[in-house]
Protein backbone atom coordinates (compact mmCIF):
# COMPACT_ATOMS: atom_id res chain seq x y z
CA UNK A 1 0.00 0.00 0.00
CA UNK A 2 1.26 3.72 -0.79
CA UNK A 3 0.41 7.04 -0.35
CA UNK A 4 1.04 10.32 -0.83
CA UNK A 5 1.78 12.80 1.58
CA UNK A 6 3.29 16.31 2.57
CA UNK A 7 6.63 16.36 4.74
CA UNK A 8 8.61 18.75 6.29
CA UNK A 9 12.35 18.62 5.76
CA UNK A 10 13.87 18.43 9.86
CA UNK A 11 17.57 18.48 8.46
CA UNK A 12 19.45 18.17 5.02
CA UNK A 13 23.31 17.90 5.63
CA UNK A 14 26.20 16.87 3.29
CA UNK A 15 28.01 13.75 4.53
CA UNK A 16 30.78 13.69 1.22
CA UNK A 17 31.91 15.22 -2.32
CA UNK A 18 28.17 14.60 -3.47
CA UNK A 19 26.24 12.26 -1.07
CA UNK A 20 23.77 13.71 1.05
CA UNK A 21 21.41 13.06 4.51
CA UNK A 22 17.82 14.15 4.72
CA UNK A 23 15.76 13.57 7.41
CA UNK A 24 11.72 14.48 6.84
CA UNK A 25 8.77 14.59 9.28
CA UNK A 26 5.49 13.19 8.80
CA UNK A 27 2.97 9.91 7.48
CA UNK A 28 5.35 6.91 7.46
CA UNK A 29 2.44 4.22 8.08
CA UNK A 30 2.95 3.07 4.90
CA UNK A 31 5.98 2.05 4.78
CA UNK A 32 6.02 -2.00 5.69
CA UNK A 33 10.05 -3.07 4.77
CA UNK A 34 13.59 -2.43 4.52
CA UNK A 35 14.77 -1.76 0.90
CA UNK A 36 11.45 0.44 -0.14
CA UNK A 37 11.68 3.79 -1.52
CA UNK A 38 10.01 7.14 -1.77
CA UNK A 39 8.94 9.33 -4.96
CA UNK A 40 9.78 13.29 -4.18
CA UNK A 41 8.34 15.75 -6.65
CA UNK A 42 10.83 18.28 -7.01
CA UNK A 43 9.89 22.09 -8.03
CA UNK A 44 10.46 22.58 -11.53
CA UNK A 45 11.26 19.26 -12.24
CA UNK A 46 8.57 16.69 -14.47
CA UNK A 47 8.85 13.41 -12.81
CA UNK A 48 9.51 12.11 -9.41
CA UNK A 49 12.49 11.25 -7.95
CA UNK A 50 13.02 7.95 -6.46
CA UNK A 51 14.83 7.63 -3.24
CA UNK A 52 15.51 4.54 -1.48
CA UNK A 53 14.26 4.63 2.51
CA UNK A 54 17.71 4.27 4.36
CA UNK A 55 15.47 4.53 7.98
CA UNK A 56 12.33 5.38 9.41
CA UNK A 57 10.54 5.18 12.24
CA UNK A 58 7.04 6.69 13.28
CA UNK A 59 7.30 9.89 12.75
CA UNK A 60 10.50 10.30 10.62
CA UNK A 61 12.45 8.77 7.20
CA UNK A 62 15.84 9.15 6.47
CA UNK A 63 16.70 9.60 3.14
CA UNK A 64 20.47 9.60 2.09
CA UNK A 65 21.04 10.38 -1.92
CA UNK A 66 23.97 11.46 -4.01
CA UNK A 67 23.59 14.22 -6.22
CA UNK A 68 23.52 12.55 -9.53
CA UNK A 69 21.58 15.27 -11.83
CA UNK A 70 20.02 18.40 -11.64
CA UNK A 71 16.89 16.73 -9.33
CA UNK A 72 19.19 15.63 -6.55
CA UNK A 73 21.21 19.00 -7.04
CA UNK A 74 17.64 20.72 -6.08
CA UNK A 75 16.97 18.59 -3.41
CA UNK A 76 20.35 18.98 -1.70
CA UNK A 77 19.77 22.98 -1.64
CA UNK A 78 16.60 22.79 0.21
CA UNK A 79 16.44 23.75 3.60
CA UNK A 80 14.63 22.62 7.18
CA UNK A 81 11.11 23.69 7.27
CA UNK A 82 10.22 23.55 4.00
CA UNK A 83 7.79 20.96 2.41
CA UNK A 84 7.94 18.21 0.34
CA UNK A 85 5.35 16.03 -1.32
CA UNK A 86 6.20 12.57 -1.27
CA UNK A 87 4.79 8.93 -2.26
CA UNK A 88 6.01 6.48 0.33
CA UNK A 89 5.55 2.86 0.60
CA UNK A 90 6.60 2.15 -3.05
CA UNK A 91 8.17 -0.99 -3.83
CA UNK A 92 8.44 -4.94 -2.05
CA UNK A 93 11.63 -4.39 -0.13
CA UNK A 94 13.51 -7.18 1.68
CA UNK A 95 12.42 -10.08 3.01
CA UNK A 96 13.91 -10.58 6.34
CA UNK A 97 12.73 -14.18 7.08
CA UNK A 98 14.93 -15.84 5.38
CA UNK A 99 18.43 -15.66 7.40
CA UNK A 100 20.08 -16.58 10.66
CA UNK A 101 23.48 -15.00 9.89
CA UNK A 102 23.05 -13.52 6.43
CA UNK A 103 25.65 -11.14 4.66
CA UNK A 104 24.46 -7.24 3.60
CA UNK A 105 26.42 -5.81 0.93
CA UNK A 106 26.06 -2.27 0.27
CA UNK A 107 27.98 -0.52 -2.81
CA UNK A 108 28.37 3.19 -2.67
CA UNK A 109 25.06 4.68 -3.14
CA UNK A 110 23.26 1.31 -2.52
CA UNK A 111 25.07 1.75 1.15
CA UNK A 112 21.83 3.44 2.68
CA UNK A 113 18.93 1.07 2.20
CA UNK A 114 21.27 -1.52 3.97
CA UNK A 115 20.78 0.55 7.07
CA UNK A 116 17.44 0.09 8.22
CA UNK A 117 18.02 -3.44 7.09
CA UNK A 118 20.59 -3.88 9.07
CA UNK A 119 18.49 -2.63 12.09
CA UNK A 120 15.71 -5.00 11.56
CA UNK A 121 17.71 -8.12 10.91
CA UNK A 122 19.73 -7.32 14.09
CA UNK A 123 16.02 -6.70 16.08
CA UNK A 124 14.62 -10.20 14.83
CA UNK A 125 17.77 -11.83 16.68
CA UNK A 126 19.42 -12.54 13.39
CA UNK A 127 23.48 -12.14 13.30
CA UNK A 128 24.67 -10.16 9.97
CA UNK A 129 27.74 -9.12 8.63
CA UNK A 130 27.91 -5.97 6.87
CA UNK A 131 30.14 -5.37 3.92
CA UNK A 132 29.93 -1.85 2.69
CA UNK A 133 31.94 -0.71 -0.36
CA UNK A 134 33.85 2.03 -1.23
CA UNK A 135 36.03 3.73 -4.48
CA UNK A 136 38.23 5.71 -1.79
CA UNK A 137 38.06 6.71 1.79
CA UNK A 138 36.67 10.52 1.13
CA UNK A 139 33.37 8.08 0.03
CA UNK A 140 32.52 6.54 2.97
CA UNK A 141 29.60 7.72 4.69
CA UNK A 142 27.84 5.91 7.79
CA UNK A 143 30.53 3.47 9.01
CA UNK A 144 29.87 4.41 12.25
CA UNK A 145 26.23 4.54 11.73
CA UNK A 146 26.33 0.68 11.26
CA UNK A 147 28.81 0.12 13.96
CA UNK A 148 26.57 1.96 15.75
CA UNK A 149 23.42 -0.93 15.43
CA UNK A 150 25.85 -3.84 16.42
CA UNK A 151 26.66 -5.40 13.27
CA UNK A 152 29.89 -6.63 12.40
CA UNK A 153 30.94 -4.54 9.60
CA UNK A 154 33.85 -4.56 6.97
CA UNK A 155 34.27 -1.82 4.78
CA UNK A 156 36.36 -2.29 1.40
CA UNK A 157 37.91 0.64 -0.60
CA UNK A 158 39.07 0.18 -4.46
CA UNK A 159 42.27 2.32 -4.10
CA UNK A 160 42.89 0.48 -0.52
CA UNK A 161 42.65 4.14 1.18
CA UNK A 162 40.84 2.98 4.04
CA UNK A 163 39.60 -0.95 5.22
CA UNK A 164 39.60 -3.94 3.27
CA UNK A 165 42.02 -3.19 -0.55
CA UNK A 166 39.24 -4.17 -3.44
CA UNK A 167 35.40 -5.12 -3.84
CA UNK A 168 32.91 -6.46 -1.34
CA UNK A 169 33.45 -9.74 -2.60
CA UNK A 170 37.24 -9.18 -1.20
CA UNK A 171 35.53 -9.29 2.02
CA UNK A 172 33.11 -11.91 1.41
CA UNK A 173 33.15 -14.57 4.90
CA UNK A 174 33.43 -18.09 4.72
CA UNK A 175 29.99 -18.55 6.77
CA UNK A 176 26.87 -17.12 5.77
CA UNK A 177 23.58 -18.60 5.29
CA UNK A 178 21.68 -15.44 2.65
CA UNK A 179 22.88 -12.17 1.19
CA UNK A 180 20.75 -9.22 1.11
CA UNK A 181 22.39 -6.12 -1.57
CA UNK A 182 22.46 -2.97 -3.34
CA UNK A 183 24.83 -0.96 -5.36
CA UNK A 184 25.86 -1.01 -9.10
CA UNK A 185 25.60 -3.63 -11.65
CA UNK A 186 29.20 -4.64 -11.78
CA UNK A 187 28.78 -5.55 -7.80
CA UNK A 188 26.06 -7.27 -8.45
CA UNK A 189 27.90 -9.50 -11.21
CA UNK A 190 30.90 -9.54 -9.11
CA UNK A 191 28.65 -11.27 -6.16
CA UNK A 192 26.71 -13.51 -8.73
CA UNK A 193 29.61 -15.07 -9.55
CA UNK A 194 30.75 -15.34 -5.68
CA UNK A 195 28.18 -16.26 -3.94
CA UNK A 196 27.49 -19.44 -2.46
CA UNK A 197 23.65 -18.95 -1.44
CA UNK A 198 20.49 -17.69 -1.97
CA UNK A 199 19.77 -13.97 -1.83
CA UNK A 200 17.63 -10.72 -2.55
CA UNK A 201 19.26 -7.77 -5.12
CA UNK A 202 18.15 -4.70 -5.03
CA UNK A 203 17.56 -3.00 -8.56
CA UNK A 204 17.56 0.59 -9.97
CA UNK A 205 15.62 1.43 -13.54
CA UNK A 206 14.55 4.54 -14.55
CA UNK A 207 11.15 5.30 -13.51
CA UNK A 208 8.07 6.91 -14.78
CA UNK A 209 5.22 6.62 -11.87
CA UNK A 210 7.23 4.73 -9.21
CA UNK A 211 4.06 3.12 -8.56
CA UNK A 212 3.55 -0.12 -11.11
CA UNK A 213 1.34 2.10 -14.07
CA UNK A 214 3.25 3.22 -16.45
CA UNK A 215 5.28 0.21 -17.42
CA UNK A 216 8.57 1.96 -17.49
CA UNK A 217 10.89 -0.07 -15.14
CA UNK A 218 10.19 -3.69 -16.91
CA UNK A 219 12.41 -6.49 -16.71
CA UNK A 220 12.36 -9.89 -17.58
CA UNK A 221 12.46 -12.75 -14.62
CA UNK A 222 12.17 -16.38 -14.65
CA UNK A 223 8.90 -16.00 -13.35
CA UNK A 224 7.64 -13.52 -16.04
CA UNK A 225 7.30 -9.55 -16.48
CA UNK A 226 8.06 -7.81 -13.80
CA UNK A 227 8.23 -3.80 -12.47
CA UNK A 228 11.22 -3.03 -11.32
CA UNK A 229 9.00 -0.09 -8.74
CA UNK A 230 6.08 -2.24 -7.69
CA UNK A 231 7.02 -6.03 -8.08
CA UNK A 232 10.50 -4.76 -7.19
CA UNK A 233 13.18 -3.57 -6.39
CA UNK A 234 14.02 -6.39 -4.52
CA UNK A 235 14.11 -9.41 -6.63
CA UNK A 236 15.34 -13.07 -5.32
CA UNK A 237 18.61 -14.55 -7.12
CA UNK A 238 16.69 -17.67 -7.76
CA UNK A 239 14.47 -15.16 -10.33
CA UNK A 240 16.73 -12.99 -11.83
CA UNK A 241 17.44 -12.99 -15.36
CA UNK A 242 21.35 -11.45 -15.66
CA UNK B 1 -24.95 22.41 -9.44
CA UNK B 2 -22.95 22.62 -12.28
CA UNK B 3 -23.94 19.79 -14.86
CA UNK B 4 -20.43 18.01 -15.76
CA UNK B 5 -21.88 15.09 -17.28
CA UNK B 6 -21.38 14.50 -21.31
CA UNK B 7 -22.29 11.52 -24.04
CA UNK B 8 -19.13 10.43 -26.04
CA UNK B 9 -20.18 8.27 -29.00
CA UNK B 10 -23.03 7.09 -27.06
CA UNK B 11 -21.59 6.21 -23.75
CA UNK B 12 -23.10 8.24 -20.92
CA UNK B 13 -20.28 9.77 -18.65
CA UNK B 14 -20.73 11.28 -15.28
CA UNK B 15 -18.17 13.60 -16.53
CA UNK B 16 -15.47 14.31 -19.32
CA UNK B 17 -12.91 13.20 -17.23
CA UNK B 18 -11.06 10.29 -18.64
CA UNK B 19 -7.56 8.55 -17.81
CA UNK B 20 -5.28 8.27 -21.09
CA UNK B 21 -4.01 4.44 -21.84
CA UNK B 22 -0.59 3.58 -20.59
CA UNK B 23 -0.73 6.09 -17.63
CA UNK B 24 -3.40 4.44 -16.05
CA UNK B 25 -3.00 0.39 -16.52
CA UNK B 26 -6.01 -1.58 -15.89
CA UNK B 27 -6.63 0.62 -12.88
CA UNK B 28 -5.43 -1.77 -10.43
CA UNK B 29 -2.53 1.03 -9.25
CA UNK B 30 -5.01 3.59 -8.89
CA UNK B 31 -7.66 2.09 -6.83
CA UNK B 32 -5.60 2.56 -3.57
CA UNK B 33 -5.07 5.97 -4.43
CA UNK B 34 -8.80 7.22 -4.85
CA UNK B 35 -12.48 5.45 -6.01
CA UNK B 36 -11.81 5.59 -9.35
CA UNK B 37 -15.75 5.56 -9.77
CA UNK B 38 -15.64 9.18 -9.74
CA UNK B 39 -13.89 8.99 -13.19
CA UNK B 40 -16.33 9.57 -16.64
CA UNK B 41 -14.56 6.77 -17.62
CA UNK B 42 -10.75 5.42 -18.47
CA UNK B 43 -9.03 3.85 -21.29
CA UNK B 44 -7.30 0.84 -20.13
CA UNK B 45 -3.65 -0.04 -21.12
CA UNK B 46 -2.74 -0.51 -25.01
CA UNK B 47 -3.54 -4.06 -25.66
CA UNK B 48 -2.50 -6.36 -28.85
CA UNK B 49 -3.48 -9.78 -30.18
CA UNK B 50 -0.43 -11.59 -27.85
CA UNK B 51 1.39 -10.96 -25.01
CA UNK B 52 4.34 -8.04 -25.58
CA UNK B 53 7.26 -7.52 -23.15
CA UNK B 54 7.97 -3.76 -25.13
CA UNK B 55 11.43 -2.57 -25.45
CA UNK B 56 14.62 -2.50 -23.92
CA UNK B 57 15.32 -0.33 -20.54
CA UNK B 58 15.82 2.73 -20.02
CA UNK B 59 12.08 3.53 -21.84
CA UNK B 60 11.42 6.86 -19.59
CA UNK B 61 13.65 10.25 -20.23
CA UNK B 62 12.38 13.28 -18.35
CA UNK B 63 12.11 16.50 -20.24
CA UNK B 64 11.20 19.99 -19.69
CA UNK B 65 7.49 19.62 -18.54
CA UNK B 66 7.22 16.58 -19.93
CA UNK B 67 8.58 13.17 -20.55
CA UNK B 68 9.49 10.85 -23.59
CA UNK B 69 8.49 7.04 -22.88
CA UNK B 70 9.34 4.52 -24.92
CA UNK B 71 7.56 1.53 -23.62
CA UNK B 72 6.57 -0.20 -26.88
CA UNK B 73 3.01 -1.32 -25.31
CA UNK B 74 4.20 -3.64 -22.82
CA UNK B 75 0.70 -5.76 -21.75
CA UNK B 76 -0.09 -9.10 -21.26
CA UNK B 77 -2.14 -10.26 -24.51
CA UNK B 78 -5.85 -9.73 -25.12
CA UNK B 79 -6.69 -13.15 -23.75
CA UNK B 80 -5.05 -12.44 -20.07
CA UNK B 81 -6.88 -8.52 -20.11
CA UNK B 82 -10.18 -10.79 -20.67
CA UNK B 83 -9.58 -13.47 -18.01
CA UNK B 84 -7.61 -11.77 -15.31
CA UNK B 85 -7.89 -7.81 -16.07
CA UNK B 86 -11.09 -7.42 -16.67
CA UNK B 87 -12.82 -9.73 -13.77
CA UNK B 88 -10.30 -7.56 -11.60
CA UNK B 89 -11.19 -4.30 -12.68
CA UNK B 90 -15.16 -5.36 -12.55
CA UNK B 91 -14.45 -6.03 -8.17
CA UNK B 92 -13.80 -2.00 -8.11
CA UNK B 93 -14.82 -0.36 -10.69
CA UNK B 94 -18.66 -0.63 -11.83
CA UNK B 95 -18.42 1.82 -15.05
CA UNK B 96 -17.66 1.08 -18.98
CA UNK B 97 -14.22 1.20 -19.28
CA UNK B 98 -12.86 2.12 -22.92
CA UNK B 99 -10.76 -0.80 -24.61
CA UNK B 100 -7.61 0.53 -26.01
CA UNK B 101 -5.97 -1.74 -28.70
CA UNK B 102 -2.67 -1.53 -30.86
CA UNK B 103 -1.80 -4.31 -33.80
CA UNK B 104 0.61 -4.77 -35.91
CA UNK B 105 -1.52 -5.79 -38.99
CA UNK B 106 -5.03 -5.09 -40.18
CA UNK B 107 -5.53 -8.58 -38.89
CA UNK B 108 -4.20 -8.03 -35.54
CA UNK B 109 -6.62 -5.14 -35.00
CA UNK B 110 -10.10 -6.93 -36.05
CA UNK B 111 -9.06 -10.22 -33.81
CA UNK B 112 -8.24 -8.37 -30.55
CA UNK B 113 -11.03 -5.49 -30.92
CA UNK B 114 -13.48 -8.59 -31.71
CA UNK B 115 -12.82 -10.08 -28.55
CA UNK B 116 -13.24 -7.08 -26.42
CA UNK B 117 -16.19 -6.11 -28.43
CA UNK B 118 -18.09 -9.47 -26.48
CA UNK B 119 -17.38 -7.71 -22.90
CA UNK B 120 -19.97 -6.20 -21.70
CA UNK B 121 -17.43 -3.98 -19.56
CA UNK B 122 -16.21 -2.41 -22.29
CA UNK B 123 -18.07 0.60 -23.28
CA UNK B 124 -15.65 2.04 -26.22
CA UNK B 125 -12.88 0.07 -28.34
CA UNK B 126 -10.16 3.16 -28.60
CA UNK B 127 -8.03 1.56 -31.68
CA UNK B 128 -4.64 2.88 -31.15
CA UNK B 129 -2.59 3.63 -34.70
CA UNK B 130 -0.59 6.06 -33.42
CA UNK B 131 1.78 3.85 -31.38
CA UNK B 132 5.39 6.13 -32.29
CA UNK B 133 7.38 2.96 -30.29
CA UNK B 134 6.89 0.28 -32.02
CA UNK B 135 8.50 -1.07 -35.67
CA UNK B 136 6.25 -1.45 -38.24
CA UNK B 137 2.88 -0.93 -36.30
CA UNK B 138 1.44 1.59 -34.68
CA UNK B 139 2.15 4.63 -36.05
CA UNK B 140 2.18 3.54 -39.61
CA UNK B 141 -1.17 3.13 -39.79
CA UNK B 142 -1.79 6.23 -38.61
CA UNK B 143 0.23 8.09 -40.90
CA UNK B 144 -1.50 7.09 -44.00
CA UNK B 145 -4.90 7.63 -44.73
CA UNK B 146 -5.57 4.89 -46.31
CA UNK B 147 -3.74 2.47 -43.71
CA UNK B 148 -5.90 4.22 -41.43
CA UNK B 149 -9.67 3.55 -43.19
CA UNK B 150 -8.65 0.45 -43.66
CA UNK B 151 -7.96 -0.62 -40.03
CA UNK B 152 -11.13 1.42 -38.98
CA UNK B 153 -13.48 -0.44 -41.84
CA UNK B 154 -11.98 -4.33 -40.67
CA UNK B 155 -12.58 -3.37 -36.81
CA UNK B 156 -16.06 -1.79 -37.57
CA UNK B 157 -16.85 -5.16 -39.96
CA UNK B 158 -16.68 -7.38 -36.60
CA UNK B 159 -17.24 -5.31 -34.17
CA UNK B 160 -20.56 -3.84 -32.55
CA UNK B 161 -19.82 -1.15 -29.80
CA UNK B 162 -18.23 2.62 -30.79
CA UNK B 163 -15.24 2.40 -32.51
CA UNK B 164 -12.81 5.76 -31.68
CA UNK B 165 -9.42 5.88 -33.58
CA UNK B 166 -6.37 7.51 -31.96
CA UNK B 167 -4.52 9.05 -34.01
CA UNK B 168 -0.90 10.49 -33.67
CA UNK B 169 0.01 13.75 -34.58
CA UNK B 170 2.89 13.12 -36.31
CA UNK B 171 1.85 13.55 -39.64
CA UNK B 172 1.24 16.90 -42.12
CA UNK B 173 -2.33 17.12 -42.43
CA UNK B 174 -4.42 15.84 -39.38
CA UNK B 175 -7.68 16.60 -40.89
CA UNK B 176 -7.08 14.37 -43.70
CA UNK B 177 -6.61 11.72 -41.77
CA UNK B 178 -9.40 12.43 -39.22
CA UNK B 179 -11.72 12.45 -42.04
CA UNK B 180 -10.53 8.80 -43.84
CA UNK B 181 -11.67 7.24 -40.35
CA UNK B 182 -14.57 9.21 -40.64
CA UNK B 183 -15.80 8.12 -44.03
CA UNK B 184 -14.70 4.83 -43.20
CA UNK B 185 -17.14 4.55 -40.28
CA UNK B 186 -15.09 5.72 -36.88
CA UNK B 187 -17.98 6.84 -34.32
CA UNK B 188 -15.23 9.30 -32.94
CA UNK B 189 -11.88 10.12 -33.05
CA UNK B 190 -9.05 10.30 -30.07
CA UNK B 191 -5.97 12.52 -30.47
CA UNK B 192 -3.19 13.12 -29.86
CA UNK B 193 -1.08 10.52 -29.01
CA UNK B 194 2.45 11.53 -28.26
CA UNK B 195 4.92 13.47 -30.30
CA UNK B 196 8.01 11.83 -31.51
CA UNK B 197 11.17 13.20 -29.72
CA UNK B 198 14.69 12.31 -28.26
CA UNK B 199 16.59 12.88 -25.31
CA UNK B 200 20.34 12.98 -25.24
CA UNK B 201 21.82 12.34 -22.22
CA UNK B 202 25.18 15.09 -22.94
CA UNK B 203 27.52 13.60 -20.39
CA UNK B 204 27.25 9.60 -21.75
CA UNK B 205 26.82 11.39 -25.93
CA UNK B 206 24.28 8.75 -25.82
CA UNK B 207 19.94 9.12 -26.23
CA UNK B 208 18.61 8.33 -22.91
CA UNK B 209 16.26 5.80 -23.80
CA UNK B 210 17.06 2.85 -25.73
CA UNK B 211 15.14 2.81 -28.41
CA UNK B 212 16.87 6.18 -29.18
CA UNK B 213 13.52 8.16 -29.93
CA UNK B 214 9.98 7.55 -27.96
CA UNK B 215 7.12 9.55 -27.42
CA UNK B 216 7.34 12.90 -25.53
CA UNK B 217 4.01 14.05 -23.69
CA UNK B 218 3.27 15.75 -20.67
CA UNK B 219 2.13 19.84 -20.15
CA UNK B 220 4.43 20.37 -22.67
CA UNK B 221 2.40 19.28 -25.88
CA UNK B 222 -1.26 20.54 -24.23
CA UNK B 223 -1.46 23.52 -26.82
CA UNK B 224 -0.78 21.40 -29.92
CA UNK B 225 -2.78 18.91 -28.95
CA UNK B 226 -5.78 22.23 -28.44
CA UNK B 227 -5.00 23.18 -31.72
CA UNK B 228 -5.37 19.84 -33.44
CA UNK B 229 -8.57 18.90 -31.43
CA UNK B 230 -9.79 22.20 -32.58
CA UNK B 231 -8.75 21.31 -36.61
CA UNK B 232 -10.05 17.85 -35.98
CA UNK B 233 -13.40 19.03 -35.00
CA UNK B 234 -14.42 21.71 -37.06
CA UNK B 235 -13.41 19.10 -40.05
CA UNK B 236 -15.25 16.23 -38.88
CA UNK B 237 -19.06 15.62 -37.58
CA UNK B 238 -18.07 12.60 -35.31
CA UNK B 239 -16.72 13.63 -31.81
CA UNK B 240 -13.44 14.25 -30.45
CA UNK B 241 -12.03 13.06 -27.57
CA UNK B 242 -9.23 15.69 -26.44
CA UNK B 243 -5.93 13.91 -25.11
CA UNK B 244 -2.42 15.40 -24.39
CA UNK B 245 -0.68 17.49 -21.94
CA UNK B 246 -3.94 18.31 -19.09
CA UNK B 247 -3.30 18.55 -15.74
CA UNK B 248 -5.90 20.83 -14.31
CA UNK B 249 -9.75 21.58 -15.00
CA UNK B 250 -8.90 24.52 -16.60
CA UNK B 251 -7.40 22.56 -19.36
CA UNK B 252 -10.36 21.01 -19.71
CA UNK B 253 -12.60 23.32 -20.08
CA UNK B 254 -9.94 24.67 -22.71
CA UNK B 255 -10.22 21.61 -24.44
CA UNK B 256 -13.20 20.81 -24.93
CA UNK B 257 -13.80 24.53 -25.97
CA UNK B 258 -11.30 23.48 -29.04
CA UNK B 259 -14.06 20.73 -29.60
CA UNK B 260 -13.54 18.25 -27.37
CA UNK B 261 -16.84 16.27 -26.44
CA UNK B 262 -14.10 14.36 -23.39
CA UNK B 263 -10.78 14.81 -22.37
CA UNK B 264 -8.17 12.51 -21.93
CA UNK B 265 -5.37 12.63 -18.72
CA UNK B 266 -2.30 11.14 -19.59
CA UNK B 267 1.34 11.94 -18.18
CA UNK B 268 -0.27 13.88 -15.50
CA UNK B 269 -1.70 10.58 -13.35
CA UNK B 270 2.31 9.40 -13.02
CA UNK B 271 3.70 12.59 -11.64
CA UNK B 272 0.51 13.34 -9.31
CA UNK B 273 -1.45 9.89 -9.01
CA UNK B 274 -4.68 11.91 -7.51
CA UNK B 275 -4.74 14.07 -10.50
CA UNK B 276 -7.86 13.18 -12.25
CA UNK B 277 -9.55 12.99 -8.72
CA UNK B 278 -8.44 16.91 -8.65
CA UNK B 279 -9.79 17.72 -11.70
CA UNK B 280 -13.62 16.34 -11.27
CA UNK B 281 -13.33 17.84 -7.86
CA UNK B 282 -12.36 20.89 -9.23
CA UNK B 283 -14.19 21.39 -12.33
CA UNK B 284 -17.78 22.34 -11.26
CA UNK B 285 -15.99 25.21 -9.50
CA UNK B 286 -13.87 26.48 -12.25
CA UNK B 287 -17.37 25.73 -14.23
CA UNK B 288 -19.36 28.25 -12.03
CA UNK B 289 -16.45 30.53 -12.11
CA UNK B 290 -16.63 31.16 -16.17
CA UNK B 291 -20.46 31.02 -15.89
CA UNK B 292 -20.99 27.38 -17.64
CA UNK B 293 -23.88 25.74 -16.04
CA UNK B 294 -23.22 22.71 -18.50
CA UNK B 295 -20.24 21.57 -19.10
CA UNK B 296 -21.73 20.09 -22.67
CA UNK B 297 -23.03 23.43 -23.84
CA UNK B 298 -19.15 24.61 -24.11
CA UNK B 299 -17.79 21.60 -26.72
CA UNK B 300 -16.57 23.12 -29.78
CA UNK B 301 -17.51 26.98 -28.66
CA UNK B 302 -14.19 28.41 -30.20
CA UNK B 303 -14.95 29.65 -33.52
Amino acid sequence: MYKQNLYKIISNDKLTDNVYKMVVEGDTQYITAPGQFVNILISGKYLRRPISVCDYDSKTITLIYKTVGEGTQILSKMMPGEILDMLTGLGNGYDISKSHSPLVIGGGVGVPPMYNLTKKLIENNQNPTVILGFNTKSEIFYEDEFRALGAKVIVTTVDGTYGVKGYVTDAFPEEYDYFYTCGPMPMFRAIEAKAKTSGAYSFEERMGCGFGACMGCSCKTKYGNKRICKDGPVLLREEIVW
Amino acid sequence: MVDLSVNFCGLEMDNPVVPASGTFGYGNEFKDFYDINILGSFSFKGTTRDARFGNPTPRIAECESGMINAVGLQNPGVDAVISEELPRLKTFFNKKVIANVSGFSVEDYAYTCEKLDKEEQVGILEVNVSCPNVHGGGMSFGTNPDCAAEVTRAVKAVTTKPVVIKLSPNVTDICEIALACEEAGADGICLINTLLGMKIDINRRKPVIANKMGGFSGNAVFPVAVRMVYQVSKACSIPVMGCGGVSRAEDVVEMMMAGATAVQVGAANLVNPYVCKEIVEKLPSVCENLGINKISEIIGVVD
